[in-house]
Formats: C-alpha cells, structure tokens, sequence
C-alpha cells in the first residue's frame, strides 16, 4: 500500500451524499447491524469486538469492547447506548465531518452497541453549536426508521432501538462522560466521582454505555471485516486509524486520517506538505487544552496512545496543531490554559483555583515580572492539580504547561532571565526601535506617537524612547519604510 | 424507502443500488453519465461551496450537460475549499480544489464535456478499507 492514508471512520466521508440512506447502504450499509442481530449473541459481538483492539477514540483509549462487556454485564431493566458528540478541543473537528458526511455509520454503531449492552435507546448529545450535523442526524434517523433499519423489530430479530438527540450548549466539560450525563439528566454539566462508572449507573442511574463519535464511526467495518482483519492495521497496542484535524502553521491543512504507528514527520511533512513559508517547524500540539507540545525530537515517533503519554502529551480526541518558529511556547501553553481556566466547571478546588494560580503565573512570566521561583511554583502546582482533580479536565489541564517546561525550558527561562520572548510574541518583553538603514526621517513615527517617545530631526534618524514607550504600535502602523521594528 | 425486513431484503437493496451505480458509470459511450460531488459540510460551505453548487446545477441544467450533481460531506482538503469530485464514466474519480465560478465552469466546458485535463487536481492519497486486504 503506497498511500499515506487510510480512511475506516472516514470511508464515506466525502464521496456519499449524507442525507440519502441509499448511498449509504450501497456501501453495504446497515449489513454488519443485520448480521449481528440476526447471527450473534451478544457476548459473541462483543468478543469480536474486543478481539479487534478498537480503543476509544475521544482520548483516553479505554478498551470499546471492555466497556460494552461491563454495560452488558450490568443488570437492568433499562440500559442506554450514548454517542459523545460533545467535540470541543480548540481547532479539531473529527467529530463534526463524520456526522455531517456520514451519519448513519454513527447510527448503524450505536444500535449495534444497543443490541450486544440490551438497551433499545439511544441518545447522541450533541453540540448546539452543529446545527448541520443536527440536521443531518435528523434526516438520517427518519429514513432509517423508515426503513426499518432503526425502530420495532429490526430485521425481524425481536431486537428494537430507537435514538434520539440531546443537544448540550457547548461547555467543554460535558465531554467528560458523567458530566455528560448529568447534562442530559437536566443537572448541571459537572463531573462526578469513578466508580460507579456509566456502565454500571449512568443515564437515569441506568447502566449506559457512551462512545465517542469516532469509534462508533469504526464499528460497522469491523463487524464487516472481522476483528483479525482490524488488528491486523495499527501498532501492537493501537489498533486500527485515527482521525486528526491537521491545522496551524502547515501547508494542507486538513482532516486527515492515518494508520496507528504514523510518525509526526509523515504527517507534518508528507501529508501536511511541510511548514508554510519556508519556515522552521517548532512543535506540535496533539491533544489539545489536555495534550502536549511535542517537538523536533518527537518527530520519528510512531503515534499510538502509549508514546504520545510517554512524551508527555496524549492522543486525545484528534486535534493537531503545527507551530513554527513565530510561535512563542510560553504564550501557547497560555493560551490553552486560558481555556482550561474558561472550562473548568468549578465543582472541585484543585482545578478551580490551581488552573486560575497557574494562569496567573504565566501571566506574569509573559509580561516580564516572572522570578526563577515561579518556574519552580510552575511545575509543583501543575503536578498538584493533576494529581488531586476529580476528573479528566482537570488530571490534564497543566500538561500544556508540563510539557512545554519540559521540552522548552530555556524558553521559560529567556523569559524570566532576560526578559526576552525568543519568537517575538510576548509583547510587554519587546521593543520598538527604529532602523538606522530604513529611516529616512519623515518624522510620521514622532507625530503618531500618543505619549512623545520618538525624537529626531526632519531627515534625520528618528529614536524611541522605550522608557515612555507604551507600545501602542502606531508608529510601526505609521512608518511607510519598515523601519520600525519590534525586537 | 420501502421496508427493509430481512438480511436477505438489504442483501438486494444493496445489489439494486450497486448496480445502478455501475450503470451509470462505466460506460464510455453516451449513456454513461457524470457525477460531480461538492464537499458541503459547514466548513466548505463557509468557503462558498454552496455557491459552487448552485453555478455547478445551472450550468449542468442549462447546458444540457450528461452529469448528475449531489452534495456530500467534508473531502478533508480543507487548503483548498471548496472542493469538487468528478467521476467521468470509466474513470478513476478526480478531485478539483480552490473552486470558483470560472474553474467551475472550466471543469464542466473542458473536462466533463470534452475529457481534457484541467489543472487544479488533488493527487488521492489514501486508501479505502476495500483496499486493504
């Protein structure tokens, strides 16, 4: 096989029409739920399914098959099949293409999973934010209802399954599978404590099984093509593909989807088309506000779960973002930390607080008043809300920071030693000085400047007081020769 | 849609649907037909690509071209949006990018009514399960 990608989630993404199930089931569509329902038992779908070593795709990695055994081994009355479409990671959209390309392999997955746990409801929570995949879900469950597909009696095995949609208002957070269901109940989206697990009491304090989007998208083609043929694609403890959304700083940003065992350079460099401009690849950030920065050292790393945790970032849900030598790590472990700090529920103190004392250190490490000790303070109280957070958000909002002291540590320290930002970003450590070659002393810096920093005579070179200096940038904004600069 | 009720039923519909598509394009002569695929998921369409469909209908209807057009989802090209597929009768599909009103009408006049290659193309690089043995 030559090409560099392989497309299970996303096989129909973008060559069938999502809103007619006749293309759909040409694709033998609907033909894995059929066969289970009417020649498996449960436990033997099951087992198939954990043969094949799908692991779940919103992050974590948790065995699918596992989780759907302890659903099914949960007694009840009413059990419940859930899909997380609660996507939320700055700049990734896996989650949102297949439900918009193809949604009934999302729908075909979740009755599956409704068949092999005994549940015949099912629910996809769902941002409010994806009013096209709404839409689109909508039309797929009508005619898959219309066609017997979903609904009473499914191919005549007895089994029914119906899914309905439940719409949450984009607090990341609810990602997390007991805040989802606490969402979905009506209550407040915030976490709660492991065990119980969902598969023991979750929706309605019924057993419910919840997958995310990607690995339901995964199932009907394992089921079609058996679990040998699956595991036979990936590394030994990651199987199959993963979706990633590749943005930032390269040439084809895209959704693309790649073998378990990949490297970063075949991604970045072969898939991505290498770095815009020319430029220098810095890092890369997988896993968003609960990944890492990975870096040049990193680039020969096959991608499964196990080496992303070992180098300090995770898999995560798919988002996969490219930096250059522009990119300041300081300000970027900032930045998804400010997200952190945004989307953290507040139920527990450790995130609540420790987040907010995080961000304010790097605050004050970018604006030029950080100390040697706040590195030191940096990385203990990282350590202390991973430690001490009650669930995921929390265990994973410092790794930005964690990882970016590991791998960028002199970035750190130009910071708080020099007071410099290296890449040129941190505004409050740079200054504006004006070129000796470019200046031709028309004096527009001087008469833009709002608090009279820039002195000179007409033709002559002009110069910035950076004592007065408030960096407003008026004078770079004013000067038509580019001798303004920041450095 | 009609009722599907058994395995054996889909196992048709499946082979009814194949058939079709098989008719529809891998005849070279005249009665082989186009199909033109715009990537429309809400991304592509930020991009303009409901546009791209709409000029992609009129020229197809009004210059009575031999193609049918439909609406899927996100191609993952996202460089290059909006993005068109075309799958002339007997041949491998071909991915357009950067798609305006002018490229629009250049892949209709140029490659679906005459077969001339167009620049612009996406070079495919992956593959389907169906591929992997």
């Amino acid at each position: 096989m030559t090409n560099r990608q392989l497309r299970i989630a996303l096989r129909n993404c973008g060559s069938i029409n999502p809103e007619r199930i006749e293309e759909y089931i040409a694709g033998n569509g609907y033909l894995s739920l059929g066969k289970v329902v009417t020649g498996m038992e449960p436990k033997q779908a099951i087992q198939l399914l954990i043969d094949s070593g799908l692991r779940g795709r919103g992050g974590a990695g948790f065995p699918t098959g596992l989780k759907w055994l302890y659903a099914m081994n949960s007694e009840a009355d009413q059990k419940y099949v859930v899909c997380n479409a609660d996507e939320g990671d700055p700049g990734a959209f896996m989650d949102r293409s297949i439900l918009e390309g193809d949604p009934h392999s999302v729908l075909e997955a979740m009755a599956i999973a409704g068949y092999c746990i005994g549940a015949d409801k099912g629910y996809i929570y769902i941002r409010a934010e994806y009013p096209l995949a709404i839409r689109r879900l909508k039309i797929a469950i009508s005619q898959a209802k219309e066609s017997g597909l979903l609904g009473e009696n499914i191919f005549s095995s007895g089994f029914s399954f119906d899914i309905d949609l439940k719409y949450g208002a984009g607090a990341f957070v609810c990602g997390e599978e007991t805040a989802l269901i606490h969402s979905m109940e009506g209550e407040r989206g915030e976490p709660s404590l492991k065990p119980p697990f969902p598969a023991e009491s979750g929706y309605l304090g019924m057993p419910t099984n919840v997958n995310n989007v990607e690995t339901l998208a995964n199932i009907p083609v394992i089921f079609e093509k058996g679990a040998d043929w699956f595991s036979k694609i990936g590394t030994e403890k990651s199987k199959g593909t993963k979706v990633f959304a590749l943005a930032g700083k390269v040439n084809n940003v895209g959704l693309i989807e790649v073998q378990m065992g990949t490297t970063l350079r075949e991604v970045i460099f072969d898939i991505g088309g290498g770095i815009r401009e020319g430029k220098k690849f810095k890092a890369v950030q997988t896993g968003g506000p609960s990944g890492g920065c990975l870096t040049e050292k990193h680039l020969d790393t096959p991608i499964d779960y196990e080496n992303l945790v070992a180098n300090g970032s995770m898999m995560g849900s798919g988002g996969m973002i490219v930096m250059d030598e522009d990119d300041c790590m300081v300000s970027i472990a900032r930045f998804y930390l400010e997200f952190s700090v945004d989307e953290s529920c507040g139920k527990c103190a450790p995130c609540r607080i420790g987040n907010k004392r995080l961000h304010e250190l790097l605050d004050r490490i970018c604006q030029g008043n950080g100390t040697d000790a706040d590195l030191e303070r940096l990385r203990n109280l990282g350590e202390v809300i991973k430690d001490t957070s009650l669930c995921g958000l929390g265990q994973s909002s410092p790794n930005p920071v964690l990882s970016t002291l590991d791998n960028f540590f002199e970035e750190f320290e130009s910071h708080v030693r020099d007071k410099k930002c290296p890449a040129g970003v941190c505004r409050d450590l740079l200054e504006y000085f004006i070129l000796e070659d470019n200046c031709v002393g028309c004096t527009a810096c001087a008469r833009a400047c709002p608090v009279g920093a820039i002195t000179g005579e007409r033709k002559e070179l002009h110069v910035v007081n950076t004592a007065i200096c408030i960096k407003c940038g008026a004078c770079m904004e004013k000067c038509k020769f580019d001798a303004v600069v920041l450095i | 849609m009609k009722r599907i009720n058994t395995v054996k039923e889909l196992e048709k519909v499946i082979r009814n649907y194949r058939d079709d598509l098989v008719r529809n394009t891998s005849q070279d002569d005249q009665e082989g037909i186009a199909l033109i695929k715009v990537a429309m998921a809400t991304c592509s369409i930020a991009a303009g690509s409901e546009k791209i469909y709409q000029t992609m209908s009129d020229f197809v209807k009004k210059r009575g071209v031999h193609a049918e057009i439909s609406k899927t989802g996100c191609m993952g090209y996202c460089y290059a949006e909006p993005t068109v597929e075309v799958t002339l009768p007997g041949r491998e599909p071909v991915v357009f990018g950067n798609v305006d009103e002018n490229r629009a009408d250049e892949i209709i006049e140029s490659y679906i009514k005459m077969g001339d290659p167009v620049p612009g193309i996406i070079k495919r690089d992956y593959s389907t399960p169906d591929q992997v043995l």
